[in-house]
């Protein structure tokens, strides 16, 4: 066990916790912030998908001894953001969620590419959305909502 | 008067054989030398192509060759197929926003979940892949250019390169590429860190000589 002060949504947490567990297990069990979610443990589906000094990050596979000091945002914290509440407004508006499960993941790598390019075009949507995945496939409106969110944001 | 033309041109024949035989020897002695100024010339550059292919081996091992591809995606496992989760190479071979390398590779290996990590985690530039678009290695001559072309390679010549394979993060990393998902080991690149800077080194010393295209 060892002890670590996480930056979380702009709060300072203290958790104890073994080195090799994973930021997402922290979250969830220690910190008790559900809305990440886990789906595959492997980084294979996004829906463990939080910033860490602003890179989207896939918390299942990341060990809390790695992140140090760096600010983490879940989706608890990103409608706090300006591009973050644009995002959510957006999901709202396009109606995106089916089951929602995915959805956290969604906008967190949709806040993400976002922030790197405003004005993203299919492709990039395309590449930087690939690897969150949807079971409900709720993709189209998944778009819909981050081109309506870049016309609001440019 | 006959007596003494015939004298002369004994003379005159004499001089003229040691005259062709002094050419004779010299000239044979200066083909010798050139012999063996190639020779040496020649063991050189064998000693440093067989260097090369040791260096080759390293650099076609999976830990290296995975991450010099010719395609938009790395590769991964022993087997070299397309890494999962449709990880896209992105303009600075760094992926792309929100699927970025480091969204999972840390700056060291996490053990614990089987992700390796490293300094600066990042595909190889175009520039630098060793494999053609069907994931197949190029051919020993064809790595050797494009390691050696100083417009292809960051501008290293001999000695920068000797460095890079001394010092790099990312190569060191292949001599402790940590623990796979399952808590297996990942397997080792074909020679010794020392063994792989030590064939470098004599390579370099050679000329960095290439082989020539089939």
């Amino acid at each position: 066990m060892a002890t670590y002060q996480l930056n979380v949504n702009g709060q300072s947490k203290e958790v104890s916790v073994d080195p090799s567990t994973p930021l997402l297990w922290v979250l969830r069990e220690e910190l008790k912030m559900t809305g990440t979610k886990y789906g595959c443990g492997i980084s294979a589906c996004g829906a463990c998908t939080v910033h860490v000094a602003g890179i989207a990050t896939r918390s299942c596979v990341v060990p809390v001894s790695m992140i140090g000091d760096r600010p983490i945002v879940t989706i608890e914290g990103v409608g706090q953001d300006p591009v973050g509440q644009v995002v959510q407004n957006a999901w709202i508006e396009k109606d995106v969620v089916q089951c929602g499960y995915c959805q956290s993941g969604q906008i967190m790598s949709a806040v993400a590419l976002l922030k790197a390019t405003s004005k993203p075009t299919e492709t990039n949507i395309e590449e930087s959305m690939g690897g969150n995945l949807c079971r409900c496939a709720t993709y189209v409106r998944i778009r819909e909502a981050i081109k309506s969110a870049s016309q609001q944001l440019t | 008067m006959l007596a003494s033309q015939r004298l002369l041109g004994r003379v005159v024949l004499f001089a003229l054989v040691v005259a062709v035989t002094l050419v004779a020897m010299l000239a044979r002695g200066a083909a010798k030398f050139g012999e063996a100024k190639t020779s040496a010339v020649d063991t050189k550059v064998a000693e440093g192509l067989a260097a090369w292919q040791q260096v080759y081996s390293v650099l076609t091992s999976p830990r290296c060759i995975n991450c010099h591809t010719a395609t938009n995606y790395p590769q991964q496992g022993d087997d070299r197929h397309r890494h999962f989760a449709n990880i896209i190479r992105g303009a600075e071979g760094k992926g792309v926003p929100a699927l970025n390398c480091v969204s999972c590779h840390q700056e060291s290996n996490a053990d614990s979940t089987g992700v390796p990590g490293g300094s600066n985690w990042h595909l190889a530039p175009l520039s630098m892949r060793w494999q053609d678009m069907n994931d197949q290695p190029l051919s020993s001559a064809a790595v050797c250019r494009a390691v050696t072309d100083r417009s292809r390679n960051e501008n290293m010549d001999g000695r920068a390169l000797l460095k890079h394979h001394e010092q790099a993060a990312l190569v060191l990393w292949a001599w402790s590429p940590g623990r796979r998902p399952d808590g297996t080991m990942r397997t080792l690149p074909p020679l010794t860190h020392a063994e792989f800077v030590e064939a470098t080194r004599r390579w370099v010393e050679a000329g960095t000589p290439c082989p020539k295209p089939r």
